[in-house]
């Protein structure tokens, strides 16, 4: 028992929190020594590294490979000015490939959401042969390069279709393409924390009377919704991103089926790299709000780790 | 818990949606890649460009993946375990790479690292060369795949809490030890699950990687980039043949990863259904 | 919150210690090879050229540089290539894409990069006025034209499903609007009647895919009744054994080419633009379904005249038509789409 309470800011890391325990007289000699103790060197540098670098390098890294370079986007895309930039935002093609991206990005997220808890409930607490085979196809639609999936799903759910649907230019052939290279987050999210997860509690509240179905909604779900949140997130950011895999399959048509990173790159191709940095600007300023949000509620289902 | 009555429907849903949605145009991709004949997919996969191409596409995912994964575990830690002012914002930024669009991704870094970019004197008076060669073509493959550690990580660390780890601490044991015996194995599979994610990604990148390297052939050529000029020359083929090779390579990092995993299943013991 | 009990028992180190062990060294392994890679030596004794083109033409420099080794001239000489969309390479070769060649799809992209200071303005001044290759708009049909589309007012009847690429990123597709444009003007209709037709064609389009090469699937893929597109991309998929016709209309644009070198270009690049322009080069062009620039040349294929065949010059020229119809706000063609949106845009 440690006498000085909960620490909540221990980071387990070198450095932070309170000194060490194994500096008290008397303490140290009679637990065994754990097989491997790092090197006085390793355990300074780890302390030096992580008490103020830590999070500076992080940021620094984040910077150099994200925050930067997108700082310039939005240089470029108000380089021409506000008037320029609000021309490029409100030109009647842009606000319609803006609206289609973000609904079916979010209808896509919630979809696979909900399949995703499902699939990772069977991966986790069900039991089949063949199980590990269908966990490892999972992840395959994210290896599959864009442009070869974007094939693919053209040929499958094309004109020509074995399987008889046509949605070549339609909206729900976009849809599926999204459902299609959204599916690996919204599982692989879920996954991990419902393996993590004790079966003490669910045993002392199935003792204390409650039903399977009050154990599922009252226990279960509750711990695994910020992790399905989290997934949903990311399937809503890479869903509203996507061009390569929609492109073939979605007809590119102005006005119905042209999303929103399609038209950037046009306006790229255009040599119009403040309008294409305009609308982008827009789009990751409506996704960072949604994400937002959604954390917002990730930290409320989250309850902190105090005793 | 489901009641048993649920369990097949749920199951069989499951399995359906899985193969319509994944099972079916990733066996097409296999199909196609082999129909025409075992010959000539070997053929297709030996030609030198693509050769050259699978090369520097795994150099790129061996360079950019550890970077991120660091990145990914040190984050995890830090928002998981820490509370300081702006740790909100920092969780949502680090999703932006995947809403922005893959060729806005590859314009931004040219934007700063460009010859005509923010850092372009800079960089060209010490020799250093980003757009258009390696180093860029890392750059853009690690800002795409940048979340996914982060978002595998972070939930199993919050959900885990820190009470084991504490109590090493005041059983005596040293920080680095503390994270290699007890958190790096509770976040183990959200780890091998966020390697393997960074790692699909980055063999799959396209739109970004295009745009930065100059997709010369044979030296900032991808795999993508390669599979993607197949398909405009009407060689299917050599394309989906690529397209095996990268699911393979996923595979295998998956296989790898979760190799170690089985031992603990057994040990945690299956939850009770 | 959950809790998990303490790892007592399990084996911890071990296996991580490998994996990490094993890890390290294959990412050592492969950044020896990477440094090797990158540090490859960049030409051979003959000289090395660097080639920044558009896309289509990349089975057609295949057999060109294979050609180009067996002459004189080109015998050990490396040539790095580099294919893209015609406006991102012209883009990237301004930003700092080492070239010595570059080849592209309209004038507009050479334009951008004598602009940047990277080719000479007098890159024109050639017996071939800085064209490599011609080509024409056809139209790309079933086999045996199913549907019967061999004029430009097929195209407009009800029910016929156009592929055209999107005007915005992609070359081609200005130049397929700008046939059917002018095509109208040769037929003797006025300015207001062709733009009356433009939206008509666009009001038929079916799908309008980012890239020619895109539309290209698409309508391999079963989409669409005809497809606009260059007459070497049709004759490069048929003798791909593609099921495709190539259909000349009456009246076409002349899609013409531009090459040049740039100022820093090695003898070894001046070399092989040479040849490109040269008779042999010229007939290698030739069979692939280009139509060559030299008159020689291209009497000895058999390319289809169409009855009549215009410039760009006929409808403005580039700088204008680029501003006129194809500027992303205020062009016509972008008025044309919001109009079409407008009126079909569901909620």
């Amino acid at each position: 028992m440690s006498s000085t309470g909960v620490v909540v800011d221990d980071l387990g890391l070198p450095g932070s929190g309170n000194a060490p325990a194994d500096h008290r007289p008397g303490r140290g000699h009679r637990r065994r020594r754990p097989p491997s103790v790092p090197p006085p060197a390793l355990a300074a540098a780890g302390r030096v590294v992580s008490r103020a670098g830590g999070p500076a390098l992080a940021v620094t890294y984040l910077s150099l490979l994200v925050l930067l370079p997108l700082a310039a986007v939005v240089a470029k895309a108000f380089s021409g000015g506000w008037s320029t930039f609000w021309a490029e935002v409100t030109n009647p093609v842009a606000v319609s490939a803006l609206e289609l991206t973000l609904v079916l990005s979010a209808i896509v997220a919630v979809v696979n959401s909900i399949a995703g808890l499902a699939i990772s409930w069977v991966l986790v607490r069900d039991d089949f042969p063949g199980k590990s085979l269908v966990s490892a196809v999972i992840d395959l639609p994210f290896a599959l390069p864009t442009v070869v999936a974007g094939l693919t799903l053209l040929t499958l759910y094309g004109v020509n279709s074995p399987l008889h649907v046509d949605l070549a230019g339609t909206r729900l052939g976009v849809a599926a393409a999204l459902l299609f290279v959204t599916l690996p987050f919204c599982v692989r999210s879920v996954q991990p924390v419902l393996a993590e997860l004790d079966a003490e509690t669910e045993d002392a509240a199935a003792s204390l009377g409650a039903t399977r179905r009050q154990v599922l909604f009252r226990v279960i779900l509750p711990s695994v919704l910020p992790s399905v949140l989290a997934g949903a997130g990311l399937a809503f950011a890479r869903a509203v991103g996507e061009f390569g895999s929609i492109a073939l399959i979605s007809g590119n048509l102005p006005f119905k089926t042209e999303v929103a990173s399609s038209y950037i790159f046009g306006l790229a191709q255009s040599d119009d790299f403040t309008g294409a940095s305009a609308v982008s600007v827009v789009l990751v300023s409506i996704a960072l709000v949604v994400l937002l949000v959604i954390g917002w509620f990730r930290r409320r289902f989250d309850i902190p780790d105090t005793i | 818990m489901k009641g048993s009555r649920w369990r097949l429907p749920l199951r069989y849903g499951v399995l359906a949606y899985l193969a319509l949605l994944v099972v079916v145009p990733v066996g097409a991709v296999f199909y196609h890649a082999f129909s025409p004949g075992l010959g000539k997919a070997w053929d297709a996969f030996t030609t030198p460009d693509g050769l050259h191409a699978l090369v520097l596409t795994l150099l790129v995912v061996a360079v950019a993946v550890p970077l991120n994964t660091v990145f990914g575990v040190g984050v995890s830690l830090i928002l998981a375990r820490q509370r300081f002012p702006g740790a909100w914002l920092l969780d949502a930024l680090i999703d932006i790479p995947l809403a922005v669009s893959p060729v806005i991704i590859g314009l931004s870094l040219i934007l700063v690292y460009g010859h005509t970019g923010w850092w372009g004197n800079w960089l060209a008076a010490r020799g250093i060369t980003v757009i258009f060669s390696v180093p860029g073509i890392i750059m853009a493959s690690a800002a795409v795949s940048l979340p996914y550690v982060v978002r595998e990580v972070l939930p199993v660390l919050q959900e885990i809490g820190t009470e084991q780890e504490q109590a090493a601490r005041t059983l005596g044991a040293g920080p680095i030890t503390v994270f290699r015996r007890i958190t790096l194995p509770s976040i183990r599979r959200g780890l091998a699950y966020g390697v393997t994610l960074t790692t699909a990604r980055v063999l799959g990148e396209f739109g970004a990687v295009s745009v930065v390297s100059g997709a010369i052939a044979g030296k900032t050529q991808t795999y993508t980039i390669f599979i993607s000029q197949s398909i405009d020359n009407l060689e299917p083929q050599a394309a989906y043949v690529g397209a095996v090779v990268l699911c393979l390579a996923a595979l295998i990092v998956l296989s790898l990863l979760t190799l170690t995993d089985r031992n603990r299943d057994a040990w945690h013991g299956k939850v009770a259904t | 919150m959950h809790r998990k009990p303490l790892h007592s028992g399990e084996p911890l180190g071990a296996p991580a210690r490998r994996l990490r062990l094993g890890r390290g060294a294959a990412i050592g392994a492969l950044a020896i090879c990477g440094l090797a890679f990158s540090a490859l030596p960049a030409g051979a004794s003959g000289g090395s050229v660097s080639l920044v083109a558009y896309s289509t033409p990349k089975p057609a420099y295949s057999a060109l540089v294979a050609a180009f080794a067996k002459t004189k001239a080109g015998a050990g000489v490396t040539v790095s290539s580099s294919f893209g969309p015609s406006g991102t390479q012209a883009t990237s070769v301004v930003d700092g894409l080492p070239a010595d060649l570059v080849n592209f799809s309209l004038t507009p992209d050479m334009t951008k990069v004598v602009k940047a200071g990277l080719v000479s303005s007098s890159w024109d001044r050639t017996a071939t006025k800085g064209m490599v290759t011609n080509s024409i708009v056809s139209f790309i049909v079933r086999p045996g034209n199913p549907k019967h589309i061999t004029t430009w007012a097929d195209l407009v009847k009800p029910g016929v499903k156009v592929i055209t690429p999107n005007v915005f990123s992609s070359g081609s597709a200005k130049w397929n609007l700008m046939a059917a444009y002018g095509a109208q003007l040769s037929l003797g209709k006025s300015a207001a009647q062709a733009q009356s037709y433009l939206t008509a064609l666009l009001k038929n389009a079916v799908a309008q895919p980012a890239s020619a090469s895109a539309a290209l699937q698409t309508f391999l893929s079963g989409q669409g009744d005809v497809l606009l597109d260059y007459e070497d991309d049709g004759l490069y998929a048929k003798s791909q054994g593609e099921p495709v016709s190539v259909i000349t209309p009456p009246q076409t644009i002349l899609i013409q080419n531009p090459i040049a070198v740039t100022k820093t270009a090695s003898p070894a690049a001046k070399a092989f633009l040479a040849y490109l322009l040269s008779p042999a080069g010229q007939t290698v062009w030739g069979k692939q379904g280009y139509r060559p620039v030299l008159p020689s040349v291209a009497a000895k294929f058999s390319f289809p005249k169409p009855k009549t065949l215009f410039t760009i010059n006929k409808v403005g020229g580039w700088t204008t038509v680029n501003t006129k119809f194809f500027d992303p706000t205020t062009g016509i063609v972008a008025k044309i789409e919001q109009s079409l949106g407008v009126s079909t845009a569901s909620s």
